[in-house]
Parts: structure tokens; C-alpha cells; sequence
């Protein structure tokens, strides 16, 4: 008979953005939780907490899931990316640079799993058609309903792509760099919280 | 939402997965894709004292035919049905319509078979598909009919200690066809409406078998043994198949909700088993008769 209040500990290791991570679990901790309160990496959000909107994906291994239903114990060896392992060397993924450029979001709170969909979607085909995309993003839900747009910064992030562009242009290098800058006491707090 | 305390146990293989169910069968649970189990002990539908996770049992993560039949494991992903080339009919058809595209990027049809739960796509497919569930558990192998493994609403027939390891979908050796339709609100959504056609021809042209399944529209997934008898050994015309589809209706059993009345849904099952049937015919006739044969 398990003990209702507590249960055993399991060692859980895992490589988020490149990052590997061993952590001491609860079993019932879920993946998205200890990567939002365990690792400190907010970008994944919390929506419906029922596996129908999709805000909380991140890729597993490459592939898109709904880190609200997998315990972070079952992706022990597993790497993980989040919103936050899409930007590389301090420039933005193309699927970043072009969700910026075409306004592929309103409010803003399904962006990073829309843009890890996005990103995935083109790893394995980069010019992808209007009902390509849409099918892969079938599973997100954009409560501003602003599809079109999330559509459009898709096919735009795999025409950059097609054309070996990094999707950053020269105007906003400027901004990124600052960003950057910017961005880095934040990663390394983050990091500090994460051990 | 967090479930209550359970007991996480990563299995090995697969006997050490059979005994460590075999211990305590009532509070054990499989845990593969879990998705389905995860969202109920979040919500504490379920409460398995014990989990017994086999996502590391890669052995189990196959689509492939063999013996006249397309095997799939129970570590096979919906995806990985999705992207396969062994599968046709009515499972290739269901495939991309099972869940969203995360979600099929985690759960497994052999999960969601032995989940058995009534609004669950594969198991309509499998009915009319003839499949068999293979099971493992203390006592070693064994081929389960789906029409003897599905028992109730959220029931299956396995024993105590059993897992199911993989399910076999016959590959038919003549010309063949099938298809699922189904009926969601949104993509991911569970069906209003499914339907699974499934037809087989003899060399004359006529039905040599039929398989027609229920999704959503019954108290659990069944097989519409009526409407297949009505088919079996005719000559397929409009007519017949307007009659299967008018006892297949007939047969079903669907109830008023928010998605819609009783009399629309048993319309929209008469009109998907016409249309189902009709499709699977086309598939037969331009399937070459020695398809899957040689698998």
C-alpha cells in the first residue's frame, strides 16, 4: 500500500536546451511543471491543464507533446527543448524572426508552443502549404484566433530557411544584440535556480 | 492539477513489467503514452497505487506486417501509425484523425485499445478490421479476439497480471478497402459520430467479408454484426448498402447531449456508413487482388 501524502523520490535526468538537469522528482511532478518550477524556464506556459490547448508543448526529443500530460520521470535521457532553446548564439530562430516580423501573435500566450510546432513542422519539410500548417498546429489552441498570421510567420520562418537565411535582418541585428545583452544575467539567475 | 502519490517503477522488460503487475493487479497500472491515464489521475478518476512505465522498452515501438498481418506494438505511437506504409483501409484512414498531432505524438493505439474507452477511435477500426489483441502475463501469450477483449465501458477481458504487447490487424489477401468517419467538434476532440467500413471482395466480385464499427454512438465500441451479415456474399449495389447503413443506424444507439439530438446522430451514422461503405468499394476495386499477400 502506498503512503497517500508522500512518494518515493526518482532521480530524473534530462538535457534541456542543451542543459543537462538531475533532479530528485516526486513521480507525480508533470514535465511541464518541473521545467517551470524546477528549472526556472517560464516560456512554458500553462493553459488548460487538460490536454486540449497546447500551450505547454516543447519538444521531446524533437517531436511536439503537451508537457501538462507526461510526468517528468518518463523523460529521464530525454532532451528537451523549450521556447527558450530555440534562440541560437544569440540570434533568434528563424521561427522567432518571422512570428516578429509578420505579428504571428496578439496576446502572446500560445506563441512559444506555436513557434516550437512551427520549428518542428520545418525541420522535416520547410516549405510547408496552408493546410500543411495548419494541420501541425491543429492540436495549439490561439484564443485571439489570429490563425492567419501564425500561418503566415510559419511559411515565412521556411522560406528564410529555403533561402539559408538565419531570418535576422540587418535592421533588426541592433535590437538583438541588445537583447541579448540583455537577456544574460537573466539566463545565468535562471541557471543558478536550476542547481 | 497533480495526481494523488503513486509508485513509479521503470520496467526493464517485458516479464519484469508482467510481474510487477502481476503483484498487486488491482492498484498497478501500465503507463505507456499515457494519454489518457495521465489526464484521469489528474483529475482523480484514477488512483493506480503503482505505475509501471515501459517507455523504455523500445522493443515494444513497432508497425510492421508480418504473417498477414500488421503487428503493432504497444510502444507504437499514433504517429508512427500515421507515417507508416504497412498499414491501409480503415486503420490508415483512422490514423490522422486519432486526437490532435501532440497527442499523437505520445499516446499508442495499444494504450487506447486496452483503455477501452467508448469515445476511443481504434477500437470501431479494429472491430470492423477483425483484429486480435496479443497479451502477456504470468501464464505467458495469448491471442485475444477484439470482440472477446472489448467487454464494457472502460473493460477489457484481460486477466489479472496480463498486458497487452501488441495487436494484429489482418491484412486481407484479396482486393480490400476501408475507412473511418468521423464527426469532431475541433481536431483533438473526441467523435460525435464514428464510423469504421471495412470490405473485403471475392474473385466474383462479391462481399467475401464486412466489418462495420461503432464509435461514440453506442455504450462502448461494437461491431454491427447485422448490417456485416446483410453484405456478406451480395453483389455490392447502392441499394444493399443503403439497407447496411439503415440497420447500422438502427443498431446504434446514440443519446441527446450538447453535441446534438438522438435522431441527428443515428442520420449522420446512416449517412457515414453509405459513404464509408461506398469508399471502401472503391479501395477494393482499385487495390490489386494480391495486395498483402505476400506479407
Amino acid at each position: 500500500m502506498t503512503d497517500l501524502t508522500t512518494s518515493t523520490a526518482v532521480t530524473v535526468t534530462m538535457t534541456v536546451n542543451g542543459v543537462e538537469h538531475s533532479s530528485e522528482l516526486d513521480p507525480r511532478t508533470l514535465l511541464v511543471d518541473h521545467i517551470r518550477t524546477g528549472l526556472g524556464l517560464t516560456g512554458t506556459h500553462i493553459g488548460c491543464d487538460t490536454t486540449s490547448c497546447g500551450v505547454c508543448t516543447v519538444l521531446l526529443d524533437g517531436k511536439p507533446i503537451k508537457a501538462c500530460t507526461m510526468f517528468a520521470v518518463m523523460a529521464d535521457g530525454a532532451e528537451i527543448m523549450t521556447v527558450e532553446g530555440l534562440k541560437q548564439n544569440g540570434e533568434l530562430h528563424p521561427v522567432q524572426a518571422a512570428f516578429k516580423e509578420k505579428h504571428g501573435l496578439q496576446c502572446g500566450y500560445c506563441t512559444p508552443a506555436m513557434m516550437l510546432v512551427g520549428a518542428a513542422l520545418l525541420e522535416e519539410n520547410d516549405d510547408p502549404g496552408d493546410d500543411e500548417v495548419r494541420w501541425a498546429i491543429s492540436g495549439n489552441l490561439c484564443r485571439c484566433t489570429g490563425y492567419m498570421n501564425i500561418v503566415e510567420s510559419i511559411q515565412e520562418a521556411g522560406a528564410q530557411m529555403r533561402a539559408g537565411s538565419n531570418g535576422v535582418e540587418a535592421d533588426d541585428m541592433e535590437l538583438q544584440d541588445e537583447q541579448t545583452d540583455a537577456d544574460r544575467p537573466k539566463e545565468a539567475t535562471m541557471q543558478e535556480v536550476a542547481e | 492539477m497533480f495526481p494523488a502519490t503513486y509508485e513509479y517503477l521503470r520496467a526493464g522488460s517485458i516479464d519484469e513489467a508482467v510481474a510487477a503487475l502481476a503483484e498487486d493487479p488491482d492498484e498497478t497500472r501500465i503507463l505507456a503514452g499515457g494519454q489518457s491515464l495521465i489526464p484521469m489521475m489528474k483529475l482523480r478518476f484514477a488512483y493506480p497505487e503503482r505505475l509501471v512505465d515501459i517507455n523504455g522498452l523500445h522493443e515494444l515501438a513497432y508497425v510492421r506486417r508480418e504473417n498477414g498481418h500488421v503487428a503493432v506494438g504497444a510502444l507504437a505511437r499514433h504517429a508512427d501509425i500515421v507515417a507508416s506504409d504497412d498499414v491501409t483501409g480503415a486503420v490508415a484512414s483512422a490514423a490522422p484523425w486519432v486526437a490532435d498531432p501532440l497527442v499523437r505524438n505520445r499516446g499508442t493505439l495499444v494504450g487506447s485499445v486496452a483503455h477501452c474507452d467508448p469515445e476511443g477511435d481504434w477500437n470501431s477500426v479494429l472491430l470492423a478490421t477483425g483484429a486480435t489483441v496479443v497479451a502477456q502475463g504470468p501464464n505467458g501469450r495469448r491471442e485475444i479476439d477484439i470482440t472477446d477483449f472489448i467487454v464494457g465501458l472502460f473493460e477489457n477481458s484481460l486477466d489479472e497480471g496480463e498486458m497487452v504487447v501488441e495487436v494484429r490487424i489482418p491484412v486481407p489477401s484479396g482486393p480490400s478497402g476501408g475507412v473511418y468517419n468521423k464527426l469532431e467538434r475541433k481536431i483533438g476532440d473526441y467523435a460525435t459520430v464514428g464510423v469504421a467500413t471495412h470490405l473485403e471482395l471475392a474473385d466474383d466480385g462479391t462481399i467475401a467479408a464486412a466489418g462495420i464499427g461503432l464509435t461514440s454512438v453506442v455504450p462502448y465500441a461494437t461491431k454491427v454484426t447485422e448490417a456485416e451479415e446483410m453484405l456478406v456474399g451480395q453483389m455490392p449495389t447502392e441499394e444493399l448498402f443503403a439497407d447496411a447503413a439503415s440497420a447500422t443506424a438502427a443498431a446504434s444507439n446514440p443519446h441527446t447531449d450538447v453535441r446534438g439530438t438522438e435522431k441527428w446522430k443515428r442520420n449522420i451514422v446512416d449517412v457515414y456508413t453509405r459513404r464509408g461503405l461506398a469508399s471502401a468499394l472503391d479501395q477494393a476495386h482499385a487495390s490489386e487482388p494480391t495486395t498483402g499477400s505476400t506479407a
